[in-house]
């Protein structure tokens, strides 16, 4: 995905490493900027679902890491980055009911792999890389008007 | 039909105690996969569900949801119950099963 620079406006949140009880917080926030910025509702819940799931994720999968809102005038760009582990094999990530979530998180209703689907689905423009060891950065673009 | 209208026919208890009640409900849904939720929820809907940990407050603040219906009288968790009030979201709860308040909702035109 091209890269941008010059945002009029950026957020950014950290996601520690099983923080379950505050994920939420961070794209709670993205929202009510948004919603500050006259966004658009059809936008912002994009955004918001995408940033939760995104924040879900973090918590869940690993150790640790940021989202980052920035605003375009044309488009927002929601960027979720971590330190680890990293994703082996990334097209079974993005396949619908794949997940490697523990039962204690399955218990609460999470780790259906459904997340970066849903990632996808919200977004208009969807990329994720991934190195084992390393760290995970998905980069989502949301037009606007 | 507004949420203290559903209140007051179901007998549901507000377990938020003094959050506004008077918003409508457009829709509903019946789910305790809260990714299932994230991604089919819409605006307005009344979201019965077994789960009470705090992440359903999210997900019911992320879709604008009317309010969350606890049911088959699962306790909600306190931590839960403090967050969706200072979301003002109102959270009710019922000893009937969830397939019992779906089908009355259904029943008084909420599809």
């Amino acid at each position: 995905m091209a890269d941008y620079t010059n945002a009029t406006f950026e957020e950014v949140r950290e996601v520690g490493k099983g923080d379950f009880a505050t994920a939420g917080q961070g794209s709670a926030a993205f929202k009510n900027t948004l919603k500050k910025l006259g966004v658009g509702s059809a936008v912002v819940r994009r955004v918001a679902i995408a940033s939760y799931e995104a924040e879900i994720n973090l918590a869940i999968h690993s150790d640790g890491g940021k989202l980052t809102l920035s605003v375009y005038p044309d488009k927002i760009r929601l960027v979720s980055e971590d330190i680890g582990p990293g994703i082996a094999d990334l097209d079974l990530v993005m396949q619908e009911g794949y997940s490697t979530a523990t039962e204690e998180v399955r218990m609460l209703g999470f780790g259906a792999g459904m997340g970066m689907p849903n990632m996808k689905r919200c977004s208009d423009e969807f990329d994720l890389k991934s190195a084992v060891g390393k760290g995970t950065t998905i980069t989502m673009d949301f037009k606007l008007g | 039909m507004t949420v203290q209208q559903v209140i007051d026919a179901l007998n549901l208890k507000l377990v938020t105690e003094g959050v506004d009640t008077s918003r409508e409900i457009t829709g509903g849904c019946v789910c305790d996969l809260l990714s299932l939720v994230m991604a089919s929820g819409e605006e307005g809907m009344a979201w019965i569900t077994v789960q009470t940990h705090i992440n359903v407050v999210a997900v019911a603040s992320l879709h604008d949801f009317a309010c969350i219906i606890v049911s088959s009288g699962c306790e909600v968790d306190a931590d839960t119950v403090e967050k969706a009030a200072s979301e003002g979201i109102p959270v009710l709860a019922s000893e009937m099963s969830g397939y019992e308040i779906a089908g009355k909702l259904y029943g008084m035109g909420i599809k």
